[in-house]
């Protein structure tokens, strides 16, 4: 009993030393081999990760890559990244970022602006939404990697017992909610009290020539926009649809699966989506939740106007790189931008994990044709989207939008736009809580 | 029935020098680990009223100014607060009232017990041995529309517990008694087997009923020890974050006061406001943990067993 009590004891004491060592060990290698950057991703397929890993192997040993998944939710992502960078955390080397938290980050002075002489790399060929997004202040602070954009998704049986053409260049929203309630059908949006109801909105004041907050370099004291013709139209637009039959009855909490589900069922006539959903749907026949006639006829076209004489700017969406300002290997960071975003990783991503490219270019490829049939219609899109606010107030800008639009079926023109201007503008200076 | 109770004898006005050298043996063995704890907790507390005066957001260096009490006057002025006050307050006293009578029950089934007793205790006990957010996911996966068996149970169809603020608060403070009461029964239970049991003999010789027995002679007794557990469950009833942030993340008002220093402080990096929400709730805590000591006259040095 005694001996194994010793021979356990030294076993225990040869682990420790063992385990010290190897630590000491990994210490030294940190110094000696090649640096090991770590990228922080949102989840996606593992795409981001396949690229890592790619561009990792064709450095010539110059850095590996760590890839660090964040967790799901948008905010959830930016608050943890805020709660490191705050702390100056140098092990975050690259981070993938969604495009409405950059000029908050930016302006925290989280992100490494990008070298003059590297900026060309980073936007050349690159589309204009996203390349509005990655300035803060003329200078640029991160990547265009990939972009998102709303269609405007409809059922072709039912525009045409309607005699309406989606794709026609005037074709409004007014237009559009006309044609659902003459069908008995419903209009597919988000409406639940979160982010992708304020793209909606954004989108619609945006349309309409507004903007929901202007100069925004001022910080807290921005000024709110909203009060205006343009948020009125957004709001009459809201509050109408809200409260006609073309509402669909889940709407107060409807998000992006919410809206698709209602689009795909037997009420189903418009909606305006990501470009996920159409490869989704194809997904929902094959696991046998919808026929085939369904995806047969789902047709698509821009964003729908808010007024006819002027073009609509759809949602924007997607995710920049940005290098951060606290990392001990900046050189080899920016050398990892440059791989993920070139043109044919761009190409590959889009393909890999079906979430469009950043740049123009990558849609004239014969492979994205064949997989995105709408490929033209995303490019223009996401060239003419109109992004939500750049502030790094943006967190109060939205949630003041949210809190004061919701439910939608109480939204009014003039009074929640007035509302809205008022609250947000407490808010920004520190005399409301959110 | 009078009890007598021995008057504790004056202490002597003399010290020794033994007295005297331990007393100083002692202020010293303490001395460090008093002033880390200064330290660790008068700093951070120091330094979130500093923060408190100022207008400022972690994202926006640039944008910090110096406010004076006008973020408590925001925060007190704001319905949010108000709001988020009034739903930590039922959550409290709703709790901890339930919690007390069911934790005597407990109390008395483990005292009296003979027979399992060892598997009983441990039975009472279980829950307040599972994580806070794990439980809060438990009771949240229960009372779930679509996954949850409770609605099953009771056949409520697609009633949406999470839904409406009344419902989510009953199952939130449902979560708080079965995760908590546990604690409560245990600190009961030590003030039950203080009662010294020549009283209850007594009493029983003279003819009180069992009634008579609890009211004069058991609860008086463990007076400090009710008031003990009181005021530990109320003060971390107070302070309740995990079950609504699991549950509800705040939704339908029911956003305790906690949470609302966290969305502050975390996610919107309003570090102003939300030192000022931080050291208003310390304040609550300061106020509610004095009513206590001094309104119910409770003197915590002598909960010790020594009665």
């Amino acid at each position: 009993m005694l001996s194994g009590a010793r021979s356990g004891r030294r076993r225990l004491a040869a682990f420790a030393a063992l385990t010290l060592s190897v630590s000491l060990l990994t210490a030294c290698g940190d110094d000696s081999g090649p640096p090991t950057l770590t990228w922080y991703i949102n989840p996606d397929n593992g795409g981001q990760g396949r690229l890592a890993e790619q561009c990792a192997a064709s450095s010539n040993g110059a850095y590996q890559v760590d890839v660090q998944v964040l967790p799901n939710d948008a905010s959830q992502q930016r608050e943890q990244l805020v709660r490191r960078l705050a702390a100056q955390d140098s092990s975050i080397d690259l981070m993938s970022l969604d495009p409405p938290f950059v000029a908050e980050f930016a302006n925290a002075g989280f992100l490494r602006p990008f070298d003059p002489g590297d900026v060309a790399t980073f936007t050349t060929g690159v589309l204009k939404g996203p390349l509005t997004t990655a300035y803060w202040k003329d200078q640029l602070v991160a990547a265009p990697f990939w972009a998102n954009t709303q269609l405007l998704w409809y059922r072709k049986s039912v525009v045409q017992a309607a005699g309406v053409d989606p794709g026609a260049a005037g074709f409004t929203w007014d237009a559009m909610i006309k044609a659902a309630e003459g069908q008995n059908k419903v209009v597919g949006v988000q409406a639940n009290r979160y982010e992708g109801y304020m793209v909606w909105i954004n989108a619609l004041v945006v349309s309409a020539g507004g903007e929901i907050v202007g100069n925004v370099e001022a910080g807290k004291d921005a000024t709110p926009e909203i009060a205006s013709p343009a948020g009125d139209e957004a709001a009459r637009i809201v509050g109408g649809l809200a409260r006609s039959p073309a509402a669909p009855p889940a709407m107060p909490n409807a998000i992006e699966e919410d809206a698709r589900s209602s689009f795909q069922g037997s009420r189903g006539a418009f909606m305006v989506n990501w470009p996920y959903v159409y490869n989704a749907a194809k997904e929902d026949v094959a696991s046998g939740g919808i026929s085939q006639s369904v995806v047969d006829d789902i047709g698509w076209a821009r964003y729908p106007r808010v007024t006819a004489d002027r073009p609509s700017r759809p949602p924007l969406g997607g995710i920049n790189l940005a290098v951060g300002n606290f990392t001990k290997h900046p050189d080899q960071a920016v050398a990892l931008v440059k791989c993920v975003t070139s043109l044919p990783n761009n190409i590959a991503y889009m393909l890999d994990a079906g979430n469009p490219a950043a740049r123009g270019a990558a849609y004239d490829d014969p492979k994205v044709r064949e997989a995105f049939p709408m490929a033209d219609i995303i490019r223009t899109s996401i060239n003419d989207a109109g992004p939500r606010p750049i502030t790094p107030y943006y967190n109060d800008v939205s949630t003041s939008v949210q809190l004061t639009w919701h439910p939608p079926g109480e939204v009014e023109a003039p009074a929640t736009p007035k509302e809205t201007a008022t609250f947000m503008s407490d808010v920004l200076q520190g005399k409301r809580l959110l | 029935m009078a009890v007598m109770v021995e008057a504790p004898a004056p202490q002597t006005a003399e010290v020794t020098d033994r007295a005297r050298h331990e007393r100083r043996l002692g202020l010293m063995l303490s001395a460090p680990s008093f002033l880390v704890m200064v330290f660790v907790t008068a700093y951070p507390l120091i330094y979130a009223v500093v923060l408190s005066l100022y207008n400022y957001r972690l994202t926006d260096p640039e944008g910090r100014e110096f406010v004076g009490l006008g973020n408590y006057a925001t925060v007190l002025t704001d319905p949010v607060w108000w709001t988020d006050f009034s739903t930590t307050f039922l959550i409290t006293v709703f709790s901890v009232a339930v919690e007390l009578v069911l934790g005597f029950a407990f109390a008395f089934v483990m005292y009296r017990i003979l027979r399992g007793r060892s598997i009983v205790r441990t039975a009472i006990l279980i829950p307040y041995g599972i994580v806070t957010v794990v439980s809060a996911y438990i009771w949240r996966y229960a009372f779930q529309l679509d996954a949850g068996f409770v609605n099953q149970w009771f056949g409520l169809g697609d009633y949406n517990f999470f839904g409406q603020r009344w419902s989510a608060l009953f199952v939130i403070i449902l979560s708080e008694i079965w995760k908590t009461t546990p604690f409560i029964s245990l600190l009961l239970l030590a003030g039950l087997v203080q009662v010294p049991e020549e009283l209850q003999e007594a009493a029983r010789v003279d003819g009180a009923t069992a009634w008579q027995r609890l009211k004069r002679v058991t609860l008086p007794n463990m007076k400090a020890a009710i008031m003990v557990a009181l005021l530990f469950r109320t003060l971390d009833a107070w302070r309740i974050f995990d079950n609504p942030f699991i549950m509800t993340a705040g939704a339908n008002k029911t956003e305790t006061l906690s949470f609302l220093a966290y969305r502050q402080n975390v996610t919107l990096v309003n570090l102003g406001a939300g030192s000022a929400v931080s050291v208003l709730l310390f304040l609550t805590v300061v106020v509610i943990a004095f009513i206590f000591v001094k309104g119910f006259r409770t003197d915590l040095s002598q909960v010790r067993g020594d009665r």
